[in-house]
């Protein structure tokens, strides 16, 4: 029989195994860089040496800051009239019919394909930006919408017309309720890909921001090792975005449309 | 839940067929009537497009866009599945391996480009590097969630049968794994289109992705830009009902409750 | 088999005034050309407080004949008067009691309960939920969320979700066809208890024998697609109805045979 100071010894040591596996990757990662030729590719030492460079020329907070500002507007903006319409369309079949197969035709075209237009009219600069995050998640958001108003159990419909719910009413108290929990992964997944797409907007697009700076690091200087910086503070963002979201999911007015797996 | 329980037959081929009339007349009259002589119309486009096909340059540089999509696509299917199914089925593995995965993950495809470039240089193989990157992951998590998400009843029953281990994942397991793959493919191959077209943009010389750039750069060539934008579209909506076929496929729709 | 309309004496008899009419209904629904006859000229009445049930087997179109009474599916032809007046649409004054999965799952108990109540002052309402929570048995649990509920439980909010507003009927379709056979059993005696508690008239779908003898005033046998009245059986044994007398079994097998089982398995 194990005692419990054993047990407990051996879920740390579990929890541990990870951060281990991360260190076993960095230590290869400089052992490689060591016994390759290229004097540009960067060791883990380096990056680290880089950020905090950027941190104490306080370049880290105002490329983070812009990188967010032009994601939020794009998003948030693109949530705002996407959500309404996907969900009207969802509702109503022959709208539907009518316009999904441009919503198929237009989804696979790349954000990024748009450039030259965002550039042609806009410029080079934070609007132009925005437009493509926009764009970027307009579409996935919509179709979200869409497929959340369709996976709508009849019943909760029946229920609400039953006790005599007005038509906006129903809206309301059913409609918005019942979509939320499908609406919010749909969110997380745009999310995701609106950090994807700014990153590239402000690599060709502008001049700030984390996109801005992989791409200058290296014009001006080669340094490498900033660039990788960047690709960390990216990464990092990221993730943090996507907790965010992910701790709405535990709303319970919200957790109950995930299935506990 | 919809609102129109009985549609005719004609409804959904009509009301598409009169939105894309709609739309077309409003994109010619607002270029007409804005005046700009830098945004095409729908005749400069079609124009475009026929001046491409005749310059021999559209074929070739769809083949390449598809080549290197199917590159970097395939050689993620090859590391993403198998890594896949191994995490999926040793939850020990994942745990450690997982917490790196959900870091590398959200680091954009496009922020590996100059890394990408140093590597391997422009050109072809930095733009398949790209798109394996890009497609990897979903790919990687599909696998493993679908191993992870078969019932135990279906391992037991395996193992009831005398099913050896190896057989037990090939007869079983990846059987049933299968379905949610399938959907993870699909998303990857919609991501390993999106990618090359970034990746084509600032890595290559050739490709739908670069006749987006060059058009505009070389002679602001908008007709042709909005020519290729079109045709990114139409290939990635190919790609995608390609594979919502395969998921209709009888032998696979067990594991899609509403197929539609 | 002819359709059987139900007698005029058998309401007469019992002194209790028509509330729900349906004539000649007919249901024919159309999917991708194909045409399916569910309903073939149903026509029945349902007194004013009667607990009725329309017994039939899986598929036959009892619910969905529960569905054009409700309001929610307009049939092909023919007509439902409740009150005398023509049913168009559903409506508080009757309501429909889904299986458990009809409780919206974003509420909890009380957010359930209380969901049509918003007519009301916030005082009354409180009073009102407070007092229907306590009729089935769930106090203790106003602020739970239905994942955390039994299925057993999760019925129970639904039927004090439909009572809280007052209608005058309930309509119930295999409400505890997802509950296990002791649950079954403990969901009768309480769903009879309410209702003597607040007489409403009560149509109740069941393809289960035994539930319908149990529970009703009347059972309509229906037949199986396209589903024609096959009998009516009026069930006069007084509550609490011993399921060993001798009335209640020969009632039973009545029914048996009318559908053609053999009493031995």
């Amino acid at each position: 029989m194990r005692s419990p100071a054993h047990v407990r010894f051996v879920t740390a040591l579990t929890q541990l195994r990870p951060a281990a596996f991360v260190a076993v990757l960095l230590v290869a990662w400089h052992v490689a860089i060591k016994f390759q030729s290229n004097p540009l590719l960067p060791g883990p030492l380096a990056v680290a040496s880089g950020l905090l460079e950027l941190a104490t020329r306080g370049l880290m907070l105002k490329y983070v800051v812009a990188s967010l500002f032009r994601v939020t507007w794009g998003f948030a903006g693109a949530a705002l009239l996407a959500i309404p319409i996907g969900l009207a369309i969802g509702w109503y079949r022959r709208v539907e019919l009518a316009i999904n197969p441009f919503i198929q035709i237009l989804r696979p075209i790349s954000p990024l394909a748009w450039i030259p237009i965002a550039i042609l009219w806009f410029g080079v600069g934070d609007v132009a930006a925005i437009f493509l995050i926009f764009l970027a998640s307009f579409l996935p958001l919509t179709v979200t919408a869409i497929n959340a108003v369709e996976s709508i159990p009849e019943v909760y419909v029946n229920a609400g017309r039953n006790f005599g719910l007005r038509h906006s009413q129903l809206v309301y108290r059913v409609l918005y309720p019942a979509v939320m929990p499908h609406l919010i992964i749909g969110l997380r997944i745009t999310l995701g890909i609106a950090w994807l797409v700014v990153v590239a907007a402000e690599m060709i697009a502008v001049n700030s921001g984390l996109g801005f700076l992989i791409v200058d690091a290296r014009n001006a200087g080669n340094r490498y090792d900033l660039v990788v910086a960047g690709m960390v503070m990216i990464g990092v963002i990221g993730l943090l975005l996507d907790i965010g979201i992910r701790s709405l999911e535990r709303i319970p007015s919200i957790s109950w449309g995930y299935s506990d797996d | 839940m919809t609102t129109l329980t009985r549609s005719r037959r004609w409804e959904p081929y009509v009301w598409p067929l009169l939105t894309a009339a709609l739309l077309l007349l409003f994109w010619n009259f607002s270029v007409k009537w804005s005046g700009t002589n830098v945004f095409p119309s729908p005749l400069a486009v079609e124009q475009g497009l026929a001046d491409l096909i005749r310059g021999g340059l559209l074929w070739r540089y769809i083949g390449d866009s598809l080549r290197r999509v199917a590159f970097g696509y395939l050689l993620a299917v090859l590391v993403g599945i198998p890594g896949g199914l191994l995490l999926g089925w040793y939850p020990a593995v994942a745990q450690v391996v997982n917490p790196v995965i959900q870091m590398l993950r959200p680091i954009s495809p496009i922020a590996w480009i100059p890394v990408a470039i140093i590597l391997f240089g422009v050109g072809d193989t930095a733009s398949v590097y790209l798109i394996f990157l890009a497609s990897f992951f979903p790919i990687l998590t599909s696998a493993m969630n679908g191993v992870r998400n078969v019932p135990s009843m279906y391992r037991r029953a395996g193992r009831n049968f005398g099913l050896s281990p190896s057989k037990l994942l090939a007869n079983v397991v990846f059987p049933a794994a299968l379905p949610q793959m399938l959907v993870g493919l699909r998303i990857a191959v919609g991501i390993a289109w999106l990618v090359v077209v970034a990746a084509e943009m600032i890595a290559s010389e050739s490709g739908l992705g670069y006749l987006v750039i060059d058009a505009r750069n070389s002679g602001k060539r908008y007709d042709l830009v909005v020519a290729a934008m079109l045709l990114i579209g139409l290939i990635g909506l190919v790609l995608d009902l390609g594979f919502r076929r395969t998921e209709k496929l009888k032998s696979l729709r067990w594991g899609f409750r509403d197929a539609s | 088999m002819t359709s059987v309309t139900a007698p005029a004496s058998a309401l007469a008899t019992r002194a209790l005034k028509t509330k729900l009419r349906a004539d000649g209904i007919k249901m024919v629904f159309e999917r991708d050309g194909v045409s399916t006859d569910v309903l073939d000229d149903i026509s029945l009445e349902v007194g004013d407080g009667e607990f009725v049930c329309l017994l039939g087997p899986s598929g036959c179109g009892k619910s969905t004949m529960l569905n054009v009474i409700a309001g929610f599916i307009s049939p092909t032809k023919g007509q439902v008067r409740i009150d005398g007046e023509r049913v168009t649409g559903p409506d508080r004054r009757r309501v429909f009691v889904f299986q458990e999965r009809g409780v919206f799952p974003w509420l909890t108990v009380e957010g359930n309960i209380g969901f049509g109540l918003f007519d009301l002052s916030e005082a009354e309402r409180r009073q009102r939920i407070a007092h229907y929570v306590e009729l089935v048995g769930l106090q203790g649990f106003e602020q739970a969320y239905p994942r955390e509920l039994s299925g057993g439980m999760k019925q129970r909010v639904e039927v004090a979700r439909a009572l809280a507003v007052n209608p005058d009927m309930l309509f119930l379709d295999e409400p505890f066809g997802a509950l296990d056979s002791i649950t079954r059993l403990i969901m009768r005696g309480e769903l009879l208890r309410i209702w003597e508690a607040e007489r409403k008239t009560i149509v109740f779908v069941t393809h289960d024998i035994d539930e319908a003898v149990q529970l009703s005033d009347r059972v309509i046998v229906m037949t199986a697609r396209p589903a024609k009245i096959q009998r009516i059986v009026d069930i006069d044994i007084p509550h609490p109805r011993d399921i060993s007398s001798p009335k209640y079994l020969s009632l039973r097998d009545g029914i048996f045979d009318a559908i053609g089982l053999a009493h031995k398995v």
